[in-house]
């Protein structure tokens, strides 16, 4: 018998030579390349297209002429975002709402999943769920229920009218800042939920040890905490900041006409304007921002994963 | 210190809660209001429950979307339980970081981004092979199935990886083949991981808004759809019984569920204690 017994991995490893293996990866590989990178590349093509009254509304890049194919490129779309300023205010304006709202996330979310990481036993979970359940209602619904709240006709303004401490209703709906809330109330679970599982494996015996040598409570909370907790904040924040970046439906529901958002500018391209090549590059120029918190995501997951195991 | 530290943090939680709790209630009390308007209390009624149960319109919305959501979290297992295996198991090999890039990223990918490029990746193929033929139910299924995998790998990976691996190394060492292990050992093991992900795929489903609007065909309105459309103009009290329902229905879903995962969880813990006391 061979003293050194081969551990899983290299028994899973060996099962590469056989089939099992390769349907096991192939199947979800297939399905993701499929559906989820080759589209992207269609998007890229077509946002090289010219729109057309035809069906698809967009024009060939490759023609079939004679002994040759014919490729027209068309680089106009990207040049109509960097020419008309209302896509770069669009831009400008998603990334600043997006960063804005994280920030706001993260000073209501570190608390409580702070407060949450320091409960008792049952009361945690209690406590966990009670984060988690909003999560599984309706994001529509979610930012729908702001609407009654925030309207001109809503409860905050009949609530202060009545108090008569306003004698004029408030203009929150329809502002950048009911977008604000509205960010901030759907995604505030991402940003919990992360925070809380870094904050959980904390040693709190680190800022016992920092309070002990008679370091103050606040210096203590920079000095240890915060620096534990990094992978935590990060992780919840480009959870929060690029969903947020392309959101659509809280913007149309809840901001104003002139909250230009990224997403909303996409939508309505290729639902009013029916403008799908100008929609494919709005779509690409999201994506080559938003590739690097998307890349660093990434990174940090891994990097957890690792640790983890 | 510690007083003041915990009447913060104390009052972080309350404030926090309440931030999360307080439209959701608003919402479910004012369905039960008589009045049109919001904000005016006119007396107890049930009459937007009945007049949401008359309209047709929402009704088919509601079974399409049931149809879809049931579909895609069904696939979405199928596609996603092998993802997570392979990405908490299978260790190394060719393309790993291409594989877990595309498992992450539809996670924190703008909606509106994987719509367009589902829906341009379908009028391709149809233009190419002929399938789909039209845009419907199908091409949100495989559009919901997509990001809902996602999903479902990583509560899979993640339950994967808390777990023990002795007794896969104890039956691969008494013989036992790699798929007898994954029936036998892994998927029991797994079971609450497999629900979770489910009931999550589900939910993500009838949800979904902005990928089935660009997916959607005539014919295949979806609940979001029909909701969004009506909320545009405005609060209706038809909308307030809708989410108080899904809101119910969903409470007592994740219940149940709970109560399923904890007397599994019990009751394999109890078999291993005796197991291990056995032996």
């Amino acid at each position: 018998m061979s003293s050194d017994k081969p551990t899983l991995k290299q028994r899973y490893d060996r099962l590469m030579l056989r089939h099992g293996r390769i349907i096991v990866i192939g199947l979800p590989y297939l399905w993701l390349m499929l559906f989820f990178l080759i589209p992207f590349l269609i998007v890229l093509k077509i946002s090289f297209a010219t729109a057309e009254y035809a069906q698809p509304p967009y024009s060939a890049l490759f023609t079939w002429i004679d002994e040759g194919v014919n490729i027209t490129i068309n680089f106009g779309n990207y040049l109509f975002l960097l020419s008309d300023s209302l896509y770069i205010s669009a831009y400008l304006n998603s990334i600043r709402i997006a960063a804005i709202s994280t920030v706001i996330t993260l000073l209501i979310g570190y608390p409580m999943a702070y407060g949450i990481a320091r409960a008792q036993g049952s009361l945690r979970s209690v406590l966990l769920m009670m984060v988690i359940l909003p999560f599984w209602t309706s994001f529509l619904i979610r930012v729908y229920a702001w609407i009654g709240i925030l309207d001109r006709e809503g409860l905050i303004n009949a609530l202060l009218l009545n108090l008569g401490i306003i004698s004029e209703p408030l203009i929150m709906r329809q502002t950048e800042f009911a977008v604000y809330i509205g960010i901030v109330y759907t995604y505030l679970p991402f940003m919990i939920l992360p925070l809380y599982s870094t904050l959980e494996k904390m040693d709190v015996s680190l800022i016992e040890a920092a309070l002990d040598l008679g370091c103050k409570p606040w210096k203590a909370f920079i000095k240890v905490t915060l620096p534990l907790s990094m992978p935590g904040i990060l992780a919840g924040s480009l959870l929060v900041f690029i969903p947020s970046v392309g959101e659509f439906v809280i913007p149309e529901l809840l901001g104003g006409p002139n909250t230009l958002m990224i997403g909303r500018t996409l939508w309505n391209e290729f639902f009013a304007n029916r403008d799908w090549p100008i929609a494919s590059s709005v779509a690409i120029a999201m994506l080559l921002f938003l590739v690097v918190p998307i890349m660093w995501f990434q990174h940090i997951q891994t990097k957890q994963e690792e640790n983890g195991q | 210190m510690t007083g003041k530290r915990s009447t913060f943090l104390l009052s972080a939680l309350v404030f926090g809660f309440a931030f999360l709790y307080v439209p959701i209630l608003l919402v479910i009390i004012y369905s039960f209001n008589e009045g049109k308007l919001v904000t005016v209390w006119t007396g107890f009624s049930f009459k937007w429950y009945v007049s949401l149960f008359s309209n047709d319109g929402m009704i088919d919305a509601a079974w399409n979307s049931l149809r879809i959501g049931v579909m895609s979290a069904t696939l979405a297992l199928a596609v996603g339980t092998p993802a997570g295996l392979v990405m908490s198991r299978f260790g190394r090999f060719k393309g790993r970081t291409l594989f877990s890039g595309m498992v992450a990223a539809p996670l924190v990918m703008p909606e509106v981004i994987t719509g367009l490029s589902l829906l341009l990746l379908f009028v391709t193929l149809e233009q190419l092979i002929g399938w789909p033929a039209g845009r419907g139910v199908t091409t949100i299924v495989i559009a919901h199935t997509t990001f809902c995998a996602a999903y479902v790998a990583v509560v899979v990976q993640s339950r994967l990886a808390g777990m023990d691996t002795s007794v896969e190394e104890a039956a691969m060492d008494l013989g036992a083949k790699p798929a007898k292990i994954f029936f036998v050992i892994t998927l029991p093991m797994i079971l609450p991981a497999l629900l979770a992900g489910w009931l999550l795929s589900f939910t993500l489903s009838l949800d979904d808004l902005v990928i089935a609007s660009f997916v959607a065909g005539p014919g295949s309105t979806t609940l979001p759809m029909k909701v969004f459309s009506s909320v545009r103009l405005g609060v209706s009290p038809e909308i307030n019984a809708l989410a108080t329902l899904i809101i119910l229905a969903v409470s007592v879903m994740i219940v149940i569920s709970s109560l399923l995962i904890l007397r599994s969880e019990r009751a394999r813990s109890r078999s291993m204690n005796q197991a291990a006391s056995e032996s």
